[in-house]
């Protein structure tokens, strides 16, 4: 089990002849994703890597019977290609785009509201069950198959926390990147509910940066509704106010959004927090310990 | 990107907002011929900075006569104003903005953000005008009214009535209250804006309701579709080195220590700056390269670091996903090629192709210190530049 994706989901790219979608398409292949489409209005009928190329998300969705599609639109255009999606009923959108305007993004928001499709993203690295299902830009092989839950603003603090996990030989469930955006589709507190019901997600890496109170909500929802061991990381502790540190929404304002807020509420509400980023790994493995989780948790050799 | 308080004044003009007459002024004679010409009994002579709380540190006066706008044009311009927002080393005044005064009634604040638990735009209102909208927040918070926006359908007329009536404007202000409310609206979704903030808005004795103050920023993502907010930028206002890194795409920020750090991913970048701190290190700036950065940009990014007269020593920490880590070691020693490098150099990098970024490295003849992992670097860095 896994949540969002895994070995049976099909997926359409949208934006696939592009330099960055064909890229990505090209290693998500050879991780084993079963990419069925591409979307590039104009090229419908062509081939691209062995995979077909449709002019409209309908088209491809009719041929394949695709559930779920990636973009790799640039930021212009990205907020058309979501709301095509939306618009096609598709289980799952993830949106890789980096630098839609904000208004954009309320609009979108706006648009699926009572609609189906669980968007992930923008601005984020995108969704990965290891050893089944790879969609975005993540590097595929520091992850290994397993049972601990990650969710993340940031993508390279991702990869650094997932390498730490897999060297010391603990696998993932599912690693879920939500974006750095301020307006984004799916949030903390959606993912977490997903790996609370996941029988195979024994617990759960959270990690969150400055801006915004989407940690806060999180922490609440944990202390009030998880049944599993969660850690967390705040990047962003020593950032300047009112300086957005390369997110749009990594920003302190009006004294809002920083670091030691997040921290003190995630701490009180039962989530060990790790000090620096490069103990994040180490603080999930002593809570696993604690919580007799740790031999369940330990699924290959540590490297 | 923010833009000055005359700048503003003008988009404002342009949606209907009422803002009171004036003229931006470079020296003291276009200031008093910026007087003359306004011909108001009482002229408001203003620093433009981008920094709120000008008026506390003195940079606003109001002149009774043209020699009155001289003499605080002539101690105004070139004076380094130091503000709550401007921090401890200050802003140099290069422009003012001469502007006809006020009589002044009442004083009110009028805003608009976009409220990230609702992904709706926010307009909040309030009795308290001239004073922080923080500030109200945290002693009155009951005194902040706020109407939240359907994109669908954009803010309606009885939203402005509504927040007018809450901050008692008074009855017959009503319907200009209400023009200004929705202007403002207007400006903020089609210009692209983040912030709008009117501070204070002003009830006058002629029966206007106008902005005597405002504050606009916009949206860096959406600035490709608005080619005219993009002409009001001053780079007087900016970092020459967060200029220098903007023009390669390069996110970068300048910051008080001597530890220059390049990362990639936002996150990993900021958090490299939090463990550099975390073992007493001090970092000189935050700058991601981004996923699908070049040789060409790595090694404008090292540059940047290296001409910082601050940085006595620079920590490279890369975690390759998309980005190879022998593009990384292509770009550091290109960077060091051009320029040279004196200072420590702590490497730590880790992902895609990380053996041929070593390799590159090792070849290179340079002296660089390797680090196994994050931590690891960041305790090398700053035990050699300590």
């Amino acid at each position: 089990m896994s949540i969002f994706i895994d070995k049976d989901t099909k997926v359409v790219v949208q934006g696939i002849t592009g330099s960055t979608g064909l890229f990505h398409t090209q290693q998500a292949l050879a991780y084993g994703t079963q990419i069925v489409g591409g979307v590039t209005p104009g090229k419908g009928g062509t081939e691209i890597e062995g995979v077909p190329v449709f002019d409209t998300l309908h088209d491809a969705v009719i041929e394949t019977g695709a559930n779920a599609t990636v973009i790799y639109v640039p930021p212009a255009f990205a907020a058309d290609a979501i709301i095509e999606a939306v618009d096609e009923e598709m289980d799952l959108a993830i949106c890789i785009t980096e630098g839609i305007p904000v208004s954009d993004m309320m609009n979108v928001k706006r648009f699926m509201e009572g609609k189906k499709t669980r968007l992930v993203g923008p601005n984020c690295p995108g969704v990965i069950t290891p050893e089944e299902c790879k969609i975005g830009i993540m590097p595929g092989y520091i992850h290994k198959k397993g049972h601990v839950g990650v969710v993340s603003r940031s993508g390279t603090l991702t990869y650094e926390a997932v390498h730490q996990l897999s060297t010391n030989g603990v696998g993932q469930s599912t690693a879920v990147g939500i974006g750095g955006d301020p307006v984004n589709g799916t949030n903390f507190i959606d993912v977490l509910k997903e790996f609370n019901e996941d029988d195979d997600t024994k617990a759960v890496i959270m990690i969150g940066e400055i801006g915004g109170t989407a940690e806060e909500e999180a922490a609440e929802w944990i202390r009030d509704n998880m049944d599993k061991p969660v850690v967390g990381f705040i990047g962003g502790r020593t950032a300047p106010p009112g300086k957005r540190m390369g997110h749009a929404g990594a920003i302190i304002s009006g004294g809002k959004g920083t670091a030691d807020e997040k921290i003190k509420t995630l701490e009180s509400c039962g989530v060990d927090v790790a000090d620096t980023p490069a103990e994040i790994g180490d603080t999930l493995i002593s809570s696993l310990k604690q919580n007799n989780l740790f031999e369940k948790c330990l699924t290959h050799d540590p490297q | 990107m923010n833009i000055h308080e005359y700048q503003g004044k003008e988009l404002l003009r342009e949606y209907g907002v009422a803002v009171p007459n004036g003229k931006v002024a470079f020296s003291a004679d276009e200031a008093v011929e910026a007087a003359k010409e306004l011909g108001s009994a009482v002229s408001v002579v203003k620093a433009q900075i981008h920094a709120g709380g000008r008026g506390k540190a003195g940079g606003v006066k109001i002149a009774k006569t043209l020699d009155e706008v001289r003499t605080y044009a002539e101690e105004l311009l070139g004076k380094t104003l130091v503000t709550h927002q401007t921090g401890p080393e200050g802003k140099e005044v290069k422009r003012l903005f001469i502007e006809e005064g006020s009589d002044i009634q009442s004083e009110y604040y009028v805003g608009l953000v976009m409220d990230r638990a609702s992904s709706r735009v926010v307009m909040m209102a309030s009795e308290e005008g001239g004073t922080e909208i923080e500030e109200v927040a945290e002693k009155n918070p009951e005194k902040i009214f706020r109407e939240y926006i359907d994109p669908a359908v954009g803010m309606q007329p009885y939203q402005a009535r509504r927040l007018a009536f809450n901050i008692n404007i008074p009855k017959d202000l009503l319907k200009q209250a209400v023009k200004f409310m929705l202007g403002l609206y207007n400006v903020y979704m089609e210009k692209d804006c983040s912030v709008a903030e009117i501070n204070p808005l002003v009830t006058t004795g002629d029966g206007s309701v106008m902005a005597l103050d405002a504050k606009l920023n916009f949206d860096s993502n959406a600035l490709y579709r608005q080619k005219d907010i993009l002409e009001y930028r001053d780079l007087d206002e900016e970092d020459p080195k967060e200029i220098e890194a903007s023009k390669f795409d390069l996110s970068y920020i300048a910051l008080d220590g001597n530890i220059g750090c390049m990362v990639n991913g936002a996150g990993l970048a900021m958090s490299t700056m939090d463990i550099i701190k975390y073992y007493n290190g001090d970092p000189a700036n935050f700058l991601d390269v981004g996923g699908g950065a070049t040789a060409e940009k790595v090694t404008e990014a090292f540059k940047i670091i290296l001409e910082d007269d601050q940085v006595k020593g620079i920590y490279v920490n890369i975690f390759g996903g998309i980005m190879k880590c022998d593009v990384i070691a292509d770009g550091v020693v290109e960077a060091t090629k051009q320029i040279g490098l004196e200072i420590p150099l702590v490497v730590r990098l880790e992902g895609t192709n990380v053996e041929t970024g070593k390799q590159i490295l090792e070849e290179s003849g340079l002296n660089i210190t390797a680090a196994d992992s994050m931590a690891d670097g960041a305790q090398k860095i700053v035990s050699q530049v300590q």
